[in-house]
């Protein structure tokens, strides 16, 4: 069960239950018209859907907070639509639906530690950790010698993922990404 | 960035705070108004429903000097002006800090009309000192001291932004959310502007309009959408004082907010106080518009988090 929280608490990052769904509180703003009472101003983003809407709260409005936990799970493997999940303390086993993984997908190896988030026991998405280490499938030959140089080529990673890569990066080779920006970071020897 | 850095990035606000601190004290000394400092700690704050006074062993933090300057009044003292420290619980955003800097003025003898003049001279003085006698653009948004500052009525502001009239529908719910999501965002571009004569009902310690009742005369200075001060014709009655405080401790009654004590001391001043009007300013407010931050954080050398 959330607790019970007041306008007070407001602010950006807190997550709060409405209509029985996780929203997190993505905008904030304190107003105080004159000699008038506190409004708080926010952007709510629904945590499952991703839809966002703004609300005025006042004062004397209540809430409950999210019940939400954060577990680390191993990925364990993929079967049709359906992504594997290993609680690493319980040995726990969940699964997700293409959907709740979302873009995650394109950085799911085997054996990977993420952060899965549950609201009121039922997972609701994962989080990456924010660099992690993929071999390159496919790339067209780059040329030799240029290190240097800022142009890139895409490449193919194990997951199907295709970015931009320096031009001297060859197949087989192990890159490490950025999960948050979907950027090549650099070259793992 | 550590502490040091952070202090050292403020340095050209806070040069600029200490200008515009100084343009203000140079403009009341030249009309011969006499500083004060009055009590930081008190018994006894105004009763308003909705200010939130922080306690500090029994007594409470000023909330505004607002009382001492008129009990300062009462006793005679004709122009006085404070720049002071004021503490409200539980305020905290952009605009807002709990701990924050009020310029209050004062006159014997005079109305709100008299105070508008005092801003517009007030404004003007510190933007020539500061660097911004000509129009500027702050947050991409046109802004200029010089020239005439439109003035509008609550009434007249409501039926023009948010389509419907407070003094026949007083909903103090939607009144506050309108005007906070509907009305200040228009006003104040690019000059200050004046939204004057508030109902009856958030009249505060204002005295009622002798040609409309359903009024008080009470303005608020709102400038590039951002209240900057609030200054009304001060009400000189000490029953009706007495009845309005009575109403606003039974709201925070019901509420289920701390009552306050009565201030006693100031209500018994009250029979000694001629006409008089008085105006509250927030320093940070116009430091921050002066120097085109986006926030109060930027504009004081300690923001409550970092204390």
């Amino acid at each position: 069960m959330g607790t019970t929280l007041t306008a007070s608490d407001l602010r950006k990052g807190l997550k709060i239950e409405i209509d029985g769904d996780p929203y997190i509180v993505v905008d904030f703003q304190f107003s105080k018209p004159g000699k008038g009472q506190a409004l708080y101003r926010c952007r709510l983003r629904n945590m499952i859907s991703g839809t966002q809407f703004d609300r005025t709260y006042r004062s004397a409005d209540k809430f409950t907070s999210a019940d939400l936990e954060e577990l680390q799970m191993e990925f364990l493997y993929r079967e049709a639509k359906q992504y594997c999940f290993m609680n690493t303390a319980s040995y726990e086993q969940v699964y997700l639906s293409e959907e709740q993984v979302g873009d995650a997908v394109n950085y799911l190896t085997e054996n990977l530690n993420v952060d899965m988030l549950f609201f009121q026991e039922r997972p609701i998405g994962i989080t990456l950790p924010n660099f992690v280490e993929l071999r390159v499938t496919k790339a067209d030959p780059g040329l030799k010698g240029d290190t240097a140089s800022g142009s890139t080529k895409p490449a193919t990673m194990e997951t199907g993922l295709v970015l931009q890569v320096p031009l001297f990066i060859e197949e087989g080779e192990v890159l490490k990404l950025d999960t948050r920006t979907g950027n090549y970071v650099e070259r793992v020897k | 960035m550590n502490e040091q850095e952070i202090l050292a990035a403020k340095r050209t606000h806070l040069e600029l705070r200490c200008r515009i601190l100084q343009t203000i004290r140079e403009f009341f000394f030249r009309a011969g108004f006499l500083e004060v400092q009055t009590p930081v700690r008190t018994p006894a704050p105004a009763p308003e429903p909705h200010i939130d006074a922080i306690s500090a062993q029994g007594w409470f933090l000023s909330t505004s000097p607002e009382l001492y300057m008129k009990r300062l009044l009462a006793a005679g003292y004709d122009r006085i002006f404070q720049i002071a420290p004021a503490f409200r619980s539980g305020e905290r955003g952009r605009y807002h800090h709990p701990e924050f800097t009020l310029l209050e003025w004062y006159r014997l003898g005079a109305d709100y009309h008299v105070l508008q003049q005092d801003c517009r001279e007030l404004l003007g003085a510190v933007c020539r000192s500061t660097g911004r006698e000509q129009a500027w653009r702050r947050r991409g948004k046109r802004l200029e001291v010089s020239g005439e500052w439109p003035q509008m009525t609550v009434s007249e502001a409501f039926r023009r932004f948010a389509g419907w009239q407070p003094e026949q529908d007083p909903d103090p719910d939607r009144f506050d959310r309108d005007l906070v999501e509907k009305i200040e965002p228009q006003l104040g571009f690019p000059r200050p502007c004046f939204l004057m004569d508030y109902p009856a009902g958030q009249a505060a310690l204002a005295r009622l309009k002798e040609a409309n009742l359903a009024v008080a005369e009470r303005f608020e200075l709102y400038w590039a959408g951002l209240e900057l001060a609030n200054g009304f014709s001060e009400l000189t009655d000490p029953v009706e004082q007495s009845h309005r405080f009575a109403a606003a401790r039974e709201q925070r009654r019901l509420a289920g907010r701390t009552v306050y004590p009565l201030p006693e001391m100031f209500l018994q001043s009250l029979k000694h106080l001629q006409p008089c009007a008085g105006i509250a300013l927030g320093i940070d407010r116009l430091v921050l518009l002066l120097a085109d931050a986006g926030n109060l954080d930027q504009v004081v050398a300690f923001p409550p988090e970092l204390a």
